[in-house]
């Protein structure tokens, strides 16, 4: 090409259009390969992957049988292993080395080891190794050996793995029984207890109550406390049934290393041969494992077992959010944008509030400590509930406080895209209205407003995207590692706007950093980043629903 | 004032077509009872002056024509009658507009309610983006009338007086966006003659649609004179012969002349009015 054709080809346009594509198609390379790398690594952990037996020779010589998962491989530099004192072949340049999750967290005392290619025999996978999924200290893998039912000897060789299936699905319901009754059940009987308790508190700090009424109230507070107590008893006693019924079976199994131990099949979450398993086996027990995870409730430090509490706390924190913010944020960009004088002083207001959008939210979640939560919550706490303290109720962070710090955050997404709504309405309608005998009000409530409300709802969508991916301020306003109960229940007011909640974003930082055993958690952290991902979108679809059909019902020219 | 043949005179003036049927009568100031009488308006953009010390007496159902070069106030003075420049911050008014013997600008007039008497349709057709039943209802809704069966006469009565009714009569419920643009202006003043104002201004309600659609409106206009005063301002010169009694020329905030229609046209009394009726300036 000569200079000439280069000239005339800049001249055109063409640079910049490719430029301009390039750009585009290279933030959809990144976006898309970030949410296939969440994607492949979170949805691949429910896979059963193949139990992998093989001898590994260490470097006095003996034999080791290892049994375990292969999780991945690397190449490595010899020079770092030379380094390391261990002792290979001089001329080899690079070593290949295999992560195995070898389980046994209780026995083997580490449940993820790397293993030098060199060093291993030929893998095999036997049919008969089994993965437990158990309710402590991980993954058991090993081979089943014979169940026992009190000390007697029920199954064994073809008819055990059947007899095991179904004596773990009899425990688990039993666990989902022990469960409800002390989740709900028991939840109930403590709560009113608990009321009873502040009803009492109550009365003594009340000075003013004749002492007849003080007198009755005891009364019948003591009838009502009897009759929970006996409530609590019977509970009790189902209880220690039950946790005598599921202790019933044991499992025999051998360990890799040969030893055999003991496990109780209450303590079998799942049990699994994955080496013997047919396609469609495999695919049931991914489903299994995925409808675990997303609707079960955490295990050992939330390395295990499902995210169900911060799916909810999320969703629920987010909704809560949107109830504070929308209205607060619309009345605020409609006395902007109509009624204030226009003037420098608007102004001032106008690029402050823009500009809180750009403030840190860390900031946020400590000015939501300091004011909401202590300031706040301490007075609701002196003025409605004197008789919890010092234990505060509102004075402590919490599900209304994370929600009206996520509020705060998000309020300036929500007045600029109102206000920008609000311009945008033509003012020959506005006209139209005021003809018509309309005061200023009711063109607004009844024409500007309603025609408004698809921008509205753009900027609820905007609030509703940065509140659920938000982390930083909930660690100080009300989010936590786990959170014993769900902001919602079957006890009055049934939204507890005062309980801690979990969060998925935080359950991601949790999990991906805090966690004992990091190995274990890896892929839980990118199965909960996906979960959030994948939350943020049905929530703004279900918005953007919302807007698009407000849209077409207040079509105008001027969209 | 003399009356020499109008056809002969209007040789040198714009056509002026007549609606078929239509025989126009000799009109006089004198004879008509006066619905709007302005007495010495001045009205100020902060410090330009855009009326200068206006004089006129509106008389009641008949329509009356503002003509005049861009910028020369004739739609600054019309809305002067319903009190829109009260939107504007920097206007300032002085002088009197009294409808029926009551000054509007009084302190302690309800705007709303003088907008419910004086009723507006402005040059580009602005329905609301609801249904066109919702868009001729509006007005009644605003002052609490919400009984379906009064609604329904009421938005008939009024799609019928502004000749709209056989068109949209099976989609009432449709959104008003999707009508032409004629269709559009004449909802709009369904929707003005809806809450039965005694006067109807119109801010050069055709300028924004094709011939036939103008055409549509000229002819609206003269039917909806027996019932409203109506007062037009218009570009359009042809327009102002057409469907107007009587005429008032303004240029330059002043009030050049006003008299009735076929005067202005036919024998101008000033130099200015012929000059800009005949098209040597404007």
């Amino acid at each position: 090409m000569s200079l000439v054709n280069i000239k005339t080809w800049s001249k055109s346009g063409a640079p910049w259009i490719w430029l301009n594509a390039g750009a585009v198609a290279a933030s959809m390379v990144m976006v898309l390969g970030l949410l296939l790398l969440i994607a492949v690594r979170g949805f691949g952990h429910f896979w059963p992957h193949d139990l992998m037996e093989v001898d590994v020779t260490s470097p006095d010589g003996t034999v080791q049988r290892v049994l375990g998962e292969l999780v991945r491989s690397e190449e490595l530099p010899a020079s770092v292993l030379h380094d390391a004192g261990v002792q290979i072949p001089r001329d080899i340049l690079t070593v290949e080395r295999h992560l195995i999750k070898q389980g046994n967290r209780d026995t083997l005392g580490r449940d993820f080891v790397w293993y030098l290619a060199p060093r291993m025999g030929e893998p095999s996978y036997p049919v008969n190794a089994m993965v437990l999924e158990r309710r402590e200290w991980g993954n058991l893998y090993g081979y089943p050996l014979e169940l026992k039912e009190g000390g007697q000897t029920v199954a064994q060789g073809e008819a055990l793995w059947p007899a095991l299936l179904a004596r773990i699905e009899r425990a688990n319901d039993i666990h989902d029984e022990i469960r409800r009754i002390e989740r709900q059940d028991i939840g109930k009987v403590n709560f009113r207890m608990e009321g009873l308790r502040l009803d009492e508190r109550r009365m003594a700090l009340d000075p003013n109550m004749p002492a007849a009424e003080v007198a009755q109230r005891k009364a019948q507070m003591a009838a009502e406390r009897a009759e929970l107590d006996a409530e609590y008893a019977r509970l009790a006693e189902q209880l220690e049934v039950l946790y005598r019924d599921v202790k019933r079976d044991t499992l025999v199994a051998e360990l890799m290393d040969g030893r055999k131990v003991n496990v109780p099949v209450a303590n079998i979450v799942r049990a699994s041969q994955p080496n013997a398993m047919s396609l469609f086996a495999k695919i049931g027990y991914y489903f299994d494992r995925f409808g675990e995870f997303v609707g079960g409730y955490p295990r050992e430090a939330n390395t295990e077992g499902g995210i169900f509490p911060a799916i909810f706390g999320t969703v629920t924190m987010v909704m809560v959010m949107s109830i504070i913010v929308t209205p607060f944020g619309i009345l605020a960009a409609i006395y902007l944008r109509e009624y204030a004088k226009q003037g420098p002083l608007l102004r001032l207001i106008r690029v402050s509030v823009y500009n809180l959008a750009g403030v840190p939210s860390i900031v946020f979640g400590v000015f939501g400590l300091g004011f909401f939560v202590y300031f706040l919550g301490g007075s609701i706490d002196e003025l409605f509930y004197p008789e919890a303290l010092p234990s505060p109720t509102f004075g402590t962070p919490g599900l209304f406080w994370a929600s009206l710090t996520l509020a705060l955050l998000t309020l300036p997404v929500v007045i600029v895209a109102t206000e920008e709504g609000l311009a945008r309405i033509p003012s020959t309608i506005r006209m139209g209205s005021l003809a018509l005998g309309a005061t200023k009000a009711e063109t607004l409530w009844k024409v500007v407003v309603p025609l408004s409300t698809p921008a509205m709802m753009t900027g609820l969508i905007l609030a509703i995207a940065r509140a659920a991916g938000e982390v930083a301020p909930l660690m100080l306003v009300g989010v936590v590692k786990l959170a014993p109960t769900l902001p919602i229940d079957g006890n009055l007011p049934f939204i507890h706007m005062e309980r801690k909640i979990m969060h998925l974003g935080f359950h991601i930082y949790d999990v991906g950093f805090q966690s004992p055993n990091v190995e274990a958690a890896r892929p839980l952290v990118y199965a909960t980043a996906l979960t959030l991902v994948i939350l943020i979108v049905i929530l703004n679809l279900a918005a953007i629903s919302i807007r698009n059909h407000l849209r077409e019902k207040y079509r105008s020219e001027s969209d | 004032m003399t009356s020499s043949n109008p056809s002969a005179v209007r040789t040198h003036s714009v056509s002026s077509h007549m609606f078929e049927g239509e025989e126009r009568q000799k009109l006089s100031l004198a004879d008509e009872t006066i619905c709007l009488d302005v007495r010495n308006l001045n009205l100020y953009y902060g410090a330009d002056q855009a009326l200068k010390g206006i004089s006129l007496k509106i008389p009641a159902q008949r329509v009356t024509a503002f003509i005049g070069p861009s910028g020369c106030g004739k739609s600054t003075l019309l809305r002067c009658f319903n009190r829109m420049n009260d939107l504007i911050d920097s206007c300032r008014i002085e002088g009197e507009v009294l409808l029926d013997g009551e000054d509007i600008f009084k302190r302690g007039v309800d705007v709303a309610e003088l907008r419910r008497k004086v009723g507006m349709v402005f040059q580009k057709p602005n329905p609301f983006p609801k249904s066109i039943y919702e868009n001729v209802a509006y007005g009644l809704r605003l002052q609490g009338v919400n009984n379906r069966r009064i609604l329904d006469e009421a938005v008939e009565k009024a799609l019928t007086g502004a000749a709209l009714w056989g068109e949209v009569k099976d989609r009432l419920n449709d959104n008003a966006m999707g009508l032409s643009g004629g269709q559009q202006q004449r909802l709009v003043i369904a929707r003005a003659i809806a809450i039965e104002p005694e006067v109807l201004l119109l801010d050069e309600p055709a300028s924004a649609l094709d011939p036939i659609s103008t055409l549509k409106i000229e002819e609206l206009i003269n039917e909806l004179k027996s019932q409203y005063t109506i007062v037009i301002v218009t570009h359009n010169m042809q327009q102002a012969a057409r469907v107007s009694d009587y005429t008032a020329f303004m240029y330059m905030g002043d009030m050049i002349e006003y008299s009735d229609t076929d005067t202005i046209f036919t024998n101008p009394a000033k130099k200015q009015t012929e000059d800009y009726i005949t098209g040597r300036y404007g």
